[in-house]
């Protein structure tokens, strides 16, 4: 189709005199502000690259006239970070429960800090505010397995329970009394309603019950004592309240005892500083159970 | 029924030779799979916003897991729904204004149809399965993407022989957007899918690239993705689409070729504002950004052109919910892409990145933009294509519109929020110095704000359903009995009175 330059007429603008199926183009200049914006942008580009790193060479790069680098920005302000932390951090390592609970103002900030670790790295398996879930302890009420002194959850917190690899974790087994062939399933049963019996979950009476005594009293009693109250030198539960890690029906019951648990906690020395658990250790004491 | 020409047999005659005619059977086959698949990618992408709400919803298994169905949404959008929307228009555009049929004939187009569905099921099951690359919208195996390969080279060669036999001594605006969207994408999607396959019967394949380099070459396709496939090719269809629907002329030829050069000269250096604050050297993430901010005006270049297009002929958009349609996309794409520039600059992407805020941004420019331009192309093309007079419903249209305006609006607001709170949730410190949040203290505080957002997908996705109704009828050749805007009940509906 020939140019024919035409003028448009709603607004007296030329055309360019092209057109396609139908579709014209007007000849309007470019917007000033629209081009004034985009040399505006094109010079704060200049002026950002000359100011910070930009342009790459051979071996090295133009590192830009503020000598700002990412790197060194990222690590300048965790110095300042860990700077204003040291003071307290340094007493935590290295003062003993005792003395750091006399200072108020270090207490304090062991808990505000704990509270934070304890949702990153805690709350995970034992939920947040440590109320835990099956399998996973709840730490906020007083019903511990190895103990609820702030000693005794620093030791479990360094070392782990059951953690490969770490020599003074707490270690204790519960046998596989059934899948060992230490006992019948028949006599798993019976123990399983003595058990229950004992915290009152179960029925007393049932014929199986004594039978039940008679094999606790020969397998069970030695960590989980006569009366069943557990013992928290090797982990054992107490088996006449009403708390149960995995569960207090039958059917978990019996396969506790068929099969055991051995539940696994980390040892965090080493992944965490010394300060850091402490922190953690004076939290979770702060729960509600600790003694 | 007021269809006034019959003729399906697919051809529009191109001037005085009956024999020499358009192309339009294929063009109305990607009508139909553009459709189908925006569907199909509105439908899961309200399942995966519900399961980020309700993580019951993955329903355990694998296959429907969020981390497989999220690709498959991006790639159905994105590849599906936009791809056909950007091969079919732009088979219908470069043939009128070129005034010239599909170079090659019917064969080859018909080929690049199936071969591209073929690719987009293969893609699919891929992502089902978990056969993946892991590279952002390029997570299909070297399997698939040599398949793709195949079928762009011969949508190139279509594409360009047809601009060649051109009736027309100039090459319209439209064509040089798509034609730089065609070879972008070939450049960008063989380079970064370069990869060796552990054997010629093993899905699974090594990058070429390792390290930060592999990451940077991702990132300048992904970042291109968003630039070729979703602005450069959107605008060609915005060129032709807009001028038509609204009957005006460009507003300027001069803004046209300044702005298309500068986009694209300025587009390809921006990927690394995807990378700040990673092992990337600073020198590149700095160029990163200052390419990104002077992109800025080149992107607003086709805004002006779409909406000062208008000029004279703002009261059509009173009665024309389609092109009300194609300039609300064009409004959106100005606040993405003013939006997009400001995330780059390294001091607010260290508060926007990882958080819902991009979210929020990518589908301001996904459902605002992309999608919306689509709607208005489809509500233009169908009745073009199946000869009929007029759509079924113009009020079923403004239905839609504003269903679906509404459901963009719940969409970024409630990402912006939940975004930003996200952010400045994980660089919240105490005077002590120990942060204040946990990460799952975040994810809870963005909970109600994962619902807003599945609604507002909902809002989305019921739009679409009443598009899909109305253009079904559209091409079947029904007209509904209503009133017309502007205007009483039966004056343009001729024939129904006697009923």
């Amino acid at each position: 189709m020939p140019t024919k330059i035409e003028k448009d007429s709603l607004t007296g603008t030329e055309t360019t005199g092209h057109e396609w199926d139908g579709i014209k183009e007007l000849n309007n200049p470019l917007p000033k502000w629209w081009l004034y914006t985009f040399y505006a942008c094109v010079l704060f580009s200049v002026v950002w690259s000359v100011l910070y790193p930009s342009v790459p060479g051979i071996r090295s790069y133009f590192a830009g006239i503020t000598g700002s680098h990412q790197r060194k920005d990222v690590e300048e302000k965790l110095s300042a970070a860990a700077a204003s932390q040291a003071q307290y951090r340094d007493k935590l390592a290295n003062l003993d429960f005792a003395a750091i609970r006399n200072d108020p103002e270090l207490t304090r900030f062991a808990l505000s800090g704990g509270r934070v670790l304890f949702a990153e790295n805690c709350a995970p398996c034992h939920q947040s505010g440590g109320v835990g879930a099956k399998g996973y302890p709840n730490l906020a009420d007083d019903d511990w397995l190895w103990g609820g002194s702030i000693e005794a959850i620093h030791q479990t917190l360094r070392n782990g329970i059951r953690w490969p690899g770490n020599d003074d974790t707490r270690l204790s087994q519960m046998p596989r009394f059934l899948a060992d062939g230490m006992l019948t399933a028949p006599q798993v049963n019976a123990v399983a309603d003595y058990v229950l019996s004992l915290s009152g979950l179960g029925p007393a009476n049932l014929p199986t019950v004594a039978e039940g005594a008679k094999i606790f009293a020969e397998q069970c009693v030695a960590c989980h004592g006569e009366q069943g109250k557990g013992n928290r030198e090797l982990g054992a539960p107490n088996l006449t309240d009403k708390i149960w890690l995995y569960g207090s029906d039958k059917a978990s019951v019996v396969q506790t005892i068929a099969q055991s648990r051995n539940g696994v906690m980390p040892a965090w020395s080493g992944r965490l500083d010394p300060a850091t658990i402490k922190m953690l250790a004076l939290y979770v004491h702060a729960l509600g159970g600790g003694e | 029924m007021s269809s006034t020409t019959a003729s399906l047999t697919g051809a529009s005659p191109i001037g005085a030779n009956p024999a020499d005619a358009y192309h339009e059977d294929v063009v109305r086959a990607f009508v139909i799979a553009t459709i189908f698949w925006g569907v199909a990618a509105f439908a899961a992408g309200v399942y995966i916003a519900l399961q980020l709400a309700f993580p019951a919803l993955n329903l355990g298994l694998e296959w429907t897991s969020f981390g497989r169905l999220r690709p498959l949404h991006t790639s159905a959008a994105i590849f599906a729904f936009g791809g056909n929307a950007l091969l079919g228009s732009s088979f219908y555009v470069v043939q009128r204004t070129c005034r010239a049929s599909l170079f090659g004939g019917a064969a080859p187009a018909w080929f690049v149809f199936f071969g591209y569905q073929f690719f987009i099921v293969l893609a699919a099951l891929g992502y089902m399965l978990g056969i993946t690359q892991s590279k952002e919208y390029a997570e299909p195996e070297w399997y698939v993407d040599l398949w793709l390969t195949l079928v762009w080279v011969v949508y190139l060669v279509i594409f360009v022989g047809t601009l060649i036999k051109r009736e027309e001594p100039h090459i319209y605006v439209a064509n040089w957007f798509y034609l730089a969207f065609i070879i972008t994408v070939a450049m960008l999607h063989i380079v970064n899918n370069l990869a060796i396959p552990v054997s010629p019967f093993s899905t699974k394949s090594y990058s070429l690239f390792s390290g930060v380099q592999d990451a940077l070459t991702q990132w300048w396709y992904g970042h291109n993705a968003v630039g070729f496939f979703l602005t450069a090719g959107f605008l060609g269809m915005m060129y032709y689409f807009i001028p038509k629907q609204a009957k005006r002329p460009v507003y300027s030829y001069r803004l046209s070729i300044v702005h298309f050069w500068s986009l694209i000269f300025l587009y390809i250096w921006a990927g690394p504002h995807h990378l700040h604050y990673t092992s990337l050297p600073d020198w590149a993430s700095t160029l990163g950004m200052v390419f990104s901010v002077m992109l800025w005006m080149p992107s607003w270049g086709g805004m002006i052109n779409g909406l000062m297009t208008l000029s004279g002929a703002w009261d059509k958009l009173r009665t024309d919910p389609g092109l009300r349609f194609s300039v609300t996309a064009v409004a959106f794409y100005g606040m993405a892409t003013f939006e997009g520039p400001v995330m780059s600059i390294r001091q607010v992407n260290a508060l926007s990145h990882y958080t819902d805020w991009t979210i929020g941004h990518v589908h301001s420019g996904a459902l605002g933009w992309n999608a919306f331009i689509t709607f208005g192309m489809l509500y233009y093309l169908v009745p073009a294509l199946w000869k009929r007079e007029r759509l079924y419903s113009i009020r079923l249209v403004s239905w839609h519109f504003w269903t679906a305006t509404i459901g963009i609006l719940l969409y970024i607001t409630s990402m912006w929020v939940s975004g930003i709170m996200q952010g400045l949730m994980w660089r919240a410190y105490d005077q002590l110095g120990f942060l204040q949040y946990s990460f799952v203290e975040t994810v809870q505080a963005m909970h109600p704000f994962y619902i807003i957002r599945a609604l507002g997908g909902l809002c989305f996705l019921t739009g679409a359903l009443i598009m899909v109704y109305n253009l079904w009828r559209t091409a079947r050749g029904d007209v509904r009995d209503e009133a017309p805007y502007g205007g009483t009940r039966g004056a343009s509906a001729p024939s129904t009175a006697a009923a």
